[in-house]
């Protein structure tokens, strides 16, 4: 598997470490409540299909990538820098 | 002999001499293992997997069932080795495989009387019972009946090297569609890599009498190689397997680099694993010939027609003295016109079809079926049978072509299911079945050269364009279009006599009706019923012929039956290959400590924590047992000075307006409010509310940090971090990196460490200035150092950090001046007994598992302020009574030792799973205290100070009374840390 890095273009997929769903990016307010958390670090959907994700690029830039990943063809769709989409999101 | 005198591929001023069971033969370079043992008229070359049955050289490829050797010998012997693939060299040494005592006479052949006990699953039903013979006597007896090459049980000596690779275009295969396709990407501009598993590029070009372009193929291929070979954007990989798709491109490959060295240099490896990303693909692997199942269809001379044309055409080699021909299609007659030209006596041509003309002169038996063979050690007669009645025909070599079977394997690794066709009778690959992948040539069914070659031409051109790249103008060269004539016949159903399927695993087509009648009928279980498919070949001459028994037994088509999954590798790839570079020292780097070299020099001890290489213990004279040492270097830190290199400890430089934010997001305590040349104890939560690491923290300006982690957690907590500020908060004005490397950092603990660091400063480092948790920079010998007050030992203490060029000569400074105070280094082992004296922390107790309040430091998490992991780490299941919480045990009555995770039981309670109440995480011998002590989890533990608790390891059988008491046994109060 090959993704592409923003910063260092097509890299092998051994450079980099999964973490899971992009979900984590929105972490709940701090008064959101105990069940807003559980959410947020436990509940996750399982798509089989489009999933977006986070990934390290951990051997090569450090990194952290959003991926736009088909859980089904493990094709990639799109790869942004973490920081760049939460800016954006604001 | 049965070379001939001339012609060929093969170098007759170059022979070589090798072995084969002893015995010493002469071949040619340019020969393979196979060809030569067969110019020696060797037709018996092993005894098969189950029956012990005497096997010949069947195919002349990477599908051979049969001939496999075991090569070389002592402990650098490699089993299973194809000796159709195996280049000649000079010195060789072959030895067959499973017989005892001799090739031509193995006493396990009395199996094959036995067959009939033998069938598919006999051992299913035939070693039920007494169960405890499976073990002991049934499994040691099949595995020595059974089986084929034996490895020598040594460490594997040889070199083996990873590699990788990237190209625009792979090319899998160097036949006609291959070279046609490499040809004219490499012309447009591509980067190209031609991997063929042969050692000469050409495919069937080198075995086949077709012209292209008015020359013989071989020579045009020679011609295009040496075109190829010419161009920088081409690499040429000969001896180089495709053994796997994979995602986004990727292509693992075996590259045989030095199997066919008779000297090889000592650099070389044997095999080079390599990883190739490609940005498009051509697969243009051709296809195998297929055989036909009849009566003892398995002696020594029957082979493939396409075989026999190889060792004919190529090797320059008769494989019998008269060969008779099976065939359901033209190959066969092909066959027999390359073997009359080469002089060769044909004994009858017996083709299936009926309404077929004889193309030259030889004998022909239209509408006609081998039905039976004989020859015991080598085939002597077959019988055939038509419509003119029975008819025995002497022969020593039968040459079978039941069609082409596509080598679809590589389409299937990706979830791709083949496509049955039925003009060609077989599977061809799905399209698109590996994304950026195209099929060509006999790959995807098309079997003439001229198809080859255009249908190459035109995957490359398509992939040029893919691209961005407009393809060539190539004049394209005449090739014979001969169009696929065939009649599918796959086996003959009427005798009695074994007809078999998968050579390798002897499966025979009456074991595909045994489990058709037993209802293993789906292809997957009939598979592993029969053991069809399996092995080293992986069925690639047995597949669809077991596929098409199944077909007729169920009354369904081939198609409707369906194949068994093609999974990686496509042959067999060494172990020592997919992990070199796995083993050893190559595992894992080595870290070594600024004061390595001292340390050595001193005679210490080591242990590998992590990469990092660190002293345990530093022994002196008469010290026999790990404890003396030990117990000597604590008293040595509690009463003078120690000193211990703690470099491994994860260094972060945090810098930035908002440093002090992140840091109060990231640690569970408050680290804003800390002040300038002031160091604070921190906890790090996970998400999940669970504590992730524990370290300092120490402010050396308003918005400069240096945080330090524990050794085994740095790299986790570095990207804990940027997941903070890259993932959640990227408005921060923060930068940090790891510093780990570029301090060299050493602890020197012990009441009389003020004394050793003052003389070695230029500044005043008084109790006043540097109290306890105090930080400032340094000079030592006009070097810029930090100095840090903290401990991990209970004792007074400094941490000095120097810039890791100067860590050695530090280290030397630093253990003179602690010997002329009576004291002097301490390994690990002290380091972790102090801290248990003293209850601190270490991954033993913070394994992920628990929260900062079950570690008894739930008091930092802060109430006034966010942190990760707060609101989780508050869950009622938390935070209720029957929690964890970490004590200190001491024993009731003397204990040789505590035991690191042995079970707490209450008094009385039973002490069986389910009833345990905690564990011990940590112990050690205490100097201090004179006995054993030791930090455990226990349910309410805090709350359970003074009671008598049971510790119980089963595993050591060590079971005792102990006392629960706080963590802390040295200095309670903290005095000598403030001293």
């Amino acid at each position: 598997m090959r993704i592409d890095c923003p910063n260092c273009g097509s890299r092998d997929r051994r450079e980099f470490q999964y973490l899971g769903a992009a979900v984590l990016m929105d972490r709940p307010a701090p008064d959101a409540g105990e069940q807003a958390f559980v959410e947020y670090v436990y509940f996750r959907e399982n798509p089989a299909g489009a999933h977006r994700e986070l990934w390290l690029h951990e051997m090569g830039c450090r990194s952290w990538i959003v991926a736009e990943r088909n859980m089904g063809t493990h094709e990639f769709a799109s790869t942004r820098l973490a920081a760049d989409v939460k800016r954006g999101a604001k | 002999m049965s070379r001939l005198t001339s012609g060929g591929q093969i170098d007759r001023t170059q022979p070589l001499r090798f072995s084969f069971d002893g015995k010493s033969l002469a071949g040619f370079k340019g020969d393979t293992l196979a060809s030569a043992l067969l110019a020696n008229d060797i037709r018996l070359v092993g005894r098969s997997f189950k029956y012990h049955r005497p096997r010949g050289i069947l195919s002349a490829g990477s599908e051979e069932p049969n001939a496999l050797m075991q090569l070389g010998q002592g402990d650098q012997t490699t089993p299973n080795v194809r000796a159709t693939t195996q280049e000649l060299y000079d010195g060789l040494i072959a030895a067959s495989q499973n017989r005892f005592p001799s090739l031509a006479f193995d006493l396990l052949s009395v199996n094959d009387l036995m067959a009939p006990f033998f069938g598919a699953g006999f051992y299913y039903k035939t070693f039920m019972w007494p169960k405890s013979f499976w073990e002991k006597v049934y499994e040691p007896f099949i595995r020595r009946a059974a089986g084929l090459g034996r490895l020598s049980g040594k460490a594997d000596r040889a070199l083996y090297d990873k590699a990788f690779a990237h190209c625009d275009l792979l090319v899998i295969g160097g036949g006609p569609a291959g070279l046609m396709a490499a040809l004219t990407a490499a012309r447009g501009g591509l980067d190209v890599i031609l991997a063929d598993e042969d050692f000469a590029f050409g495919g069937r070009l080198n075995s086949e009498t077709v012209e292209i372009a008015g020359q013989p193929g071989a020579g045009w291929a020679a011609q295009v190689v040496t075109e190829l070979a010419g161009m920088a954007n081409v690499r040429l990989m000969p001896r180089t397997t495709v053994t796997g798709a994979y995602d986004g491109g990727t292509y693992a490959a075996l590259q045989r680099v030095s199997h066919h060295l008779a000297d090889p240099a000592d650099h070389l490896p044997l095999e080079t694993f390599w990883r190739i990303a490609a940005r498009r693909t051509i697969l243009a692997g051709g296809a195998i010939e297929r055989p036909i199942a009849f009566a003892n269809n398995d002696r020594p001379g029957v082979m493939m027609a396409s075989a026999v044309r190889s060792y004919a055409n190529r090797f320059a080699v008769l494989p019998g003295q008269k060969i008779s021909l099976f065939t359901n299609n033209d190959d066969g007659h092909r066959t027999a016109l390359d073997l009359l030209r080469l002089g060769a006596d044909i004994a009858a041509v017996v083709d299936t079809r009926g309404d077929v003309a004889a193309m030259g002169d030889y004998p022909l038996i239209t509408g006609g079926q081998v039905t039976g063979t004989s020859g015991r050690l080598g085939l002597k007669s077959i019988t055939v049978s038509s419509a003119s009645g029975r008819l025995k025909v002497a022969t020593d070599c039968l040459a079978v072509s039941g069609g082409w079977n596509p080598s679809v394997h590589l389409t299937c690794h990706m979830n791709g299911r083949p496509v049955w066709r039925e003009d060609i009778a077989a599977f061809v690959p799905a399209d698109n079945a590996i994304p950026g992948m195209r099929v060509a040539g006999a790959a995807n069914g098309d079997f003439s050269t001229h198809a080859a070659l255009s249908a190459g031409a035109a995957a490359a051109a398509e992939a040029l364009g893919d691209l961005g790249k407009p393809a060539p103008a190539t004049v394209f060269p005449a090739a014979e279009d001969a169009p696929i004539q065939l009649e599918p016949f796959w086996h003959f159903t009427g005798s009695k006599g074994r007809a078999w399927l998968d050579l390798q695993n002897d499966v025979t087509t009456k074991d595909v009706a045994l489990a058709h009648r037993e209802n293993f009928r789906s292809v997957e279980h009939m598979k592993r019923y029969t053991t069809l498919g399996m092995a080293t070949d992986q069925g690639k001459t047995s597949n669809v012929g077991g596929l098409a028994v199944m077909a007729d037994l169920t009354q369904r088509s081939i198609p409707e039956t369906g194949t068994t999954t093609f999974r990686p590798p496509y042959s067999p790839v060494a172990l020592g290959a997919l992990g070199a570079h796995g083993a050893g020292k190559d595992f894992a780097p080595s870290r070594f400590l600024p004061s390595d070299a001292l340390a050595r020099e001193l005679g210490a001890h080591f242990i590998e924590m992590g990469v990092w290489y660190r002293p345990s213990l530093f022994p002196q004279s008469g010290e026999t047992h790990w404890r003396q040492t030990c117990d000597r270097e604590m008293r040595m830190v509690r009463s003078a000075v120690g000193i211990t290199d703690i470099t491994p400890f994860g260094k972060i430089d945090v810098q930035g307006a908002d440093a002090a934010v992140l840091l109060d997001l990231v640690y569970a305590n408050t680290m804003s409010s800390l002040k300038q040349g002031r160091v604070r104890y921190g906890v790090m939560l996970r998400e999940d509310g669970m504590a992730l690491d524990d370290g300092t923290c120490a402010r050396l300006g308003e918005d400069h940090f240096v945080l330090t982690t524990t050794a085994g957690a740095a790299s986790d907590v570095f990207a804990h971090l940027e997941f903070c500020t890259q993932v959640l908060r990227p408005e921060l004005d923060v930068q940090f990196f790891s510093v780990t490397d570029q301090w060299a950092q050493f602890s020197i603990a012990g009441p009389r460490s003020r004394e050793l660091v003052s003389g070695l400063c230029d500044e005043d480092i008084s109790n006043e200035r540097i109290p306890y948790m105090a930080c400032a920079e340094v000079t030592i010998g006009g070097i810029g150092c930090r100095l840090f007050r903290i401990s991990f030992s209970g004792e007074q203490s400094y941490e000095i950090a120097i810039p890791a060029r100067y860590g050695e000569a530090l280290a030397r400074e630093l253990g003179q001046r602690a010997a002329a105070l009576g004291g002097g280094w301490y390994g690990l082992e002290a380091l972790n007994a102090l801290r248990i004296e003293k209850g601190y922390l270490t991954h033993a107790e913070m394994t992920g598992q628990y929260t900062a309040d079950a570690l008894g430091i739930g008091g930092m998490v802060s109430a006034k302020k966010d942190c990760i992991g707060k609101v989780l780490s508050q869950r009622s299941a938390l935070v209720g009574p029957g929690k964890m919480e970490l004590i200190g045990l001491k024993p009731v009555s003397p204990l040789k030792q505590f035991s690191g995770g042995a079970f707490l039981f209450s008094q009385g309670a039973r002490q069986v799973l389910g009833n345990e109440e905690g564990h011990v995480t940590s112990h050690c011998y205490s100097p201090s205290l004179d006995h054993v002590i030791a930090m455990a989890f226990l349910r309410d533990g805090r709350s359970r100070l003074g009671e008598h608790i049971i510790m119980k390891d089963n595993a050591r059988g060590i079971e005792a009374v102990c006392e629960v008491c706080p963590m802390v046994h040295v200095d309670p109060d903290g005095e000598r840390l403030r001293g």
